[in-house]
């Protein structure tokens, strides 16, 4: 009998707890985009201040650029190597340059950088604005009559948002380069032939799906990242601090996955892009 | 003149503040005194508009603060100063661009006329050559002065303290309640501190008000303040004001000292 009631209970407890984690990733997903609304609207806001973006546009951009293509071109070699080992049971490893140029350009490009810059610059938004709450810089500049989001949040959402595509850009080039460098050096691949194999299977529609994914995983890190930053609470600390840059490469990694999903449904399936 | 009427904030179901009332005449320097976690933070965030209260009203001059919208609060904003307890200051920042951040934000001033007002104002809090340094690189007395130089940049008419001297050693805190009472007397500066400390409130307060569970309890001057026959008041004061406070022929206060 009081095994039963304690099953109960503990059942009862297990209910209640799912529903207040629910509750509070409601929540959390509520302020998250209601801070997202505001930014979109800051955007449009005067003052513009050009010298924010500028510093976060070299910050985000020149400093991931190495970093970009080097990951850009090891996932490419990577591509090669086993697209042409897969490929040449089936006698069609010429077909290894399409392999690694539309898998690189529709996928692996923008992926590979968004998941470079949400460990690198999504971890560190997260990291900058939530030492500025606890430690109440952005508490002064709200008292010195300046908007946070304004300040803060805007020259990082449109600097992550316009830096993304263009990383995007230089990563699929060091990609594509780096499936030609392993295949022809490899294997018996003519280089000519691989480049050319790239120009027929290059299209624009599949350039503007990298970007259009691109633009869209960078939107969704500055969005995690400054939310991130901005819910810690003052008294969180330096434990908050970690916690919620964790969080915060977590959670940009797993809205890049969902984000990828649904844009590929909407691009190729709704949209009928190739 | 600020007026907190009936205020009442809850955290997590925990009520912090509990209907208080308070009145800050114009150009005194009222403390706030109480327990930790008792409110006096949250009280002056609220006045700040940094904290929306759950109920009541802020009257700042007239004029109901609690329910202006952003662009009109960013107004009044720029006649408050305030100095924080950690000192706030922007750590990606040289001093100088520290204290002209509501220039900078607000003004149409020169990099030149920007760079004498900062001056000024560094001055005033009685610094100098430290324009080019960075908050890392300056001791915790430094970063409270400049601190106080940024919150003094706007001219405000009002400037908020939490906690000036928390984790500053004896002769800083002295230092730094001797420049709350010159600043106040040279600006004429309705000053609001909040402060656990008893010796720097009695050393800097033309009023001092004390709260607990929420309310108020106490409010007068200095002298009015150790005549209040109130028993957690007079327990506060007892256990960190000065000797000549201590020392003072007061029955009330030698009444608490004997039991």
């Amino acid at each position: 009998m009081n095994q039963q009631s304690a099953t109960h209970e503990s059942s009862g407890g297990f209910r209640a707890l799912i529903k207040i984690r629910l509750h509070n990733t409601l929540t959390e997903v509520g302020q998250a985009f209601t801070l997202f609304f505001q930014t979109l609207i800051q955007i449009f806001r005067p003052p513009f201040q050009f010298d924010l973006l500028v510093k976060q546009l070299l910050l985000i951009g020149f400093n991931s650029l190495g970093v970009v293509i080097v990951s850009g071109f090891f996932t490419g070699m990577v591509l090669g190597v086993q697209g042409y080992i897969q490929l040449k049971p089936y006698a069609v490893e010429g077909s290894v340059a399409r392999f690694v140029c539309v898998s690189i350009v529709k996928e692996l490009g923008p992926m590979i950088t968004a998941f470079v810059l949400a460990g690198r610059i999504g971890a560190s938004i997260t990291a900058e604005l939530s030492t500025m709450k606890v430690t109440e810089q952005i508490d002064a500049l709200e008292v010195m009559g300046t908007n946070p989001v304004k300040y803060l949040v805007v020259p990082r959402f449109l600097a992550c948002s316009f830096m993304l595509p263009t990383l995007t850009i230089f990563s699929t080039f060091a990609g594509i380069a780096g499936g030609f460098v392993a295949v022809v050096t490899l294997f018996d691949v003519n280089g000519y032939f691989f480049l050319l194999e790239v120009q027929k299977n290059l299209f624009v529609g599949s350039v503007l799906i990298s970007l259009i994914k691109a633009t869209s995983f960078g939107m969704a890190i500055a969005a995690v990242g400054c939310y991130k930053g901005f819910s810690i609470s003052t008294a969180g600390g330096a434990e908050g601090v970690g916690t919620a840059t964790t969080g915060s490469a977590v959670i940009s990694l797993i809205a890049i996955l969902i984000l990828d999903f649904v844009l590929n449904h909407v691009l190729f399936n709704i949209l009928g892009l190739i | 003149m600020i007026s907190v009427k009936n205020i009442t904030k809850n955290f997590g179901g925990k009520n912090v503040l509990n209907g208080l009332s308070l009145e800050i005449p114009h150009g005194e320097t009222l403390v706030i005194m109480g327990r930790s976690g008792c409110g006096k933070s949250v009280l002056l965030k609220i006045i700040a508009g940094l904290i929306a209260a759950d109920s009541g009203e802020i009257w700042f001059d007239g004029t109901e603060i609690s329910k202006l919208k952003t662009k009109k609060m960013n107004l009044l904003r720029q006649k408050i100063g305030m100095l924080f307890q950690s000192a706030a200051l922007f750590d990606s920042m040289t001093v100088a661009e520290n204290v002209a951040f509501m220039l900078d934000q607000h003004t149409n001033y020169s990099k030149q006329e920007m760079r004498k007002i900062v001056d000024e104002k560094l001055e005033l809090v009685d610094l100098e050559g430290v324009q080019d340094l960075r908050p890392a690189e300056l001791s915790g007395g430094m970063r409270k002065r400049v601190g106080l130089a940024r919150a003094l940049a706007f001219n405000p008419e009002v400037i908020l303290y939490d906690e000036p001297t928390t984790g500053l050693d004896p002769v800083t805190c002295t230092e730094i309640n001797q420049l709350i009472r010159d600043l106040h007397e040279r600006l004429q500066v309705t000053s609001v501190v909040v402060t656990h400390d008893m010796h720097s409130a009695f050393s800097v307060a033309t009023r001092m008000a004390m709260i607990h569970e929420g309310k108020q309890i106490a409010y007068g001057s200095p002298d009015e303040i150790i005549n209040i026959d109130n028993p957690i008041l007079q327990q506060f004061v007892l256990f960190g004001a000065p000797d000549q406070i201590l020392n003072m022929e007061n029955p009330i206060l030698k009444e608490y000292i004997g039991r």
